[in-house]
């Protein structure tokens, strides 16, 4: 029976909870709809991803950075002097990211490390999925580095894990102190603040103390370390930051 | 925060439940997000209706659900309310603050057909 205008008239094909729909035309609509409950982070899948790609640098013994910052605040000049410092440390490879153009791979590539670079296009930060993928090109060796250089961006990298056993947030003393406070997401998920470009301080109007106390305010047991890619000045600290990250990674994968 | 991001992992999510849970067509959303969570409620249903065009959800409603946010005071030793990520503590005034409720942006759940 339609239960809308009680006429009887039923096609074979219609249950017994078929109504209207079939053959009346009226304005109102049976609710056939129910709630189904999901419970799902948005970040799910990204997490998920993360996850396997931690997971597969634990099981290699593999220590990877994740180093985010504005555009411009020397991620590339770091990156250089690094791998060239560390170049008979241990196997080292390098994943770029940017909008466009491969110039930040070809300036890795002349350190001789092997790089990959990934285009995002209008994405504005590489995420777990794009990690994964650049690994298996990479073929990252057991007990090695990985660099990760993110898209220049202080606002979206917060959000995206990529699986990296450290994220690593870069502040330059051309840029303002107050930059932890306008972009605290990502420097609440960082594990480490680098300060570059220490050598231009004589020039400029930055207070170091209190860059350093607006960014514990958001995250209160915070590292810093103060650097100059150019120069090489304090850059000893941020060896030893990666010599024992990289220890830790190798030790256990010999514990299993 | 580049909320079209988050609609596409949110759509993906959609898509997978609509598999798993048999159901074709989305009527309603129900989206928690955070007060300290990385997304403007604004931006996100502009892109939200953007996205879905063609989509399972075409045409569908999105309610979103702002939860508070709450940290951990590590010297009152008590939870208290914030607003923004780097509030001090009302309480004491301190900045030991470990942000503990609030920052989600979940599907909580949807109606379907």
């Amino acid at each position: 029976m339609c239960t809308v205008c009680g006429c009887s008239a039923k096609t074979e094909a219609m249950s017994n909870n078929e109504t209207l729909s079939i053959h009346h035309d009226h304005d109102l609509v049976i609710d056939n709809t129910r709630i189904v409950k999901i419970e799902q982070d948005i970040l799910s899948r990204n997490n998920a991803l993360a996850s396997n790609n931690r997971a597969l640098f634990i099981k290699r013994g593999v220590f990877s950075v994740n180093l985010v910052s504005s555009p411009g605040s020397g991620k590339t000049e770091l990156l250089t002097r690094t791998l060239t410092d560390l170049v008979d440390y241990c196997p080292m490879t390098v994943i770029e990211g940017d909008q466009q153009t491969a110039n930040d791979a070809e300036r890795i590539r002349k350190t001789g490390i092997p790089v990959t670079q990934i285009n995002t296009g209008k994405g504005c930060h590489l995420d777990a999925r794009m990690i994964g993928r650049a690994v298996m090109e990479l073929n990252v060796m057991p007990n090695s580095l990985l660099f990760i250089e993110n898209v220049g961006n202080l606002v979206c990298p917060a959000a995206f894990d990529l699986g990296e056993s450290r994220k690593i947030v870069l502040l330059s003393v051309t840029e303002g102190e107050d930059k932890p406070l306008k972009y605290p997401d990502i420097f609440h998920a960082a594990d480490l603040m680098l300060i570059n470009k220490i050598d231009l301080l004589p020039y400029l109007n930055f207070n170091i103390e209190k860059s350093i106390e607006y960014a514990q305010h958001i995250k209160p047991d915070l590292n810093v370390l103060q650097i100059s890619a150019t120069t090489g000045e304090g850059m000893e600290a941020w060896y030893d930051f990666i010599r024992a990250g990289h220890t830790a990674a190798t030790r256990s994968i010999i514990s299993e | 925060m580049h909320e079209m991001s988050l609609i596409k992992g949110m759509l993906q999510i959609i898509e997978d439940q609509a598999e798993l849970q048999g159901f074709s067509k989305v009527k309603t959303v129900w989206l928690e997000l955070g007060k300290l969570s990385h997304a403007e409620p604004e931006s996100i249903r502009f892109c939200f209706d953007i996205a879905v065009q063609n989509t399972l959800a075409a045409g569908a409603t999105l309610e979103i659900i702002r939860t508070p946010a709450f940290a951990w005071c590590m010297d009152c030793a008590q939870k208290v309310s914030i607003k923004q990520r780097y509030d001090s503590c009302h309480l004491c005034g301190s900045f030991k603050l470990s942000p503990i409720e609030g920052d989600k942006m979940q599907i909580k759940q949807l109606e379907v057909i």
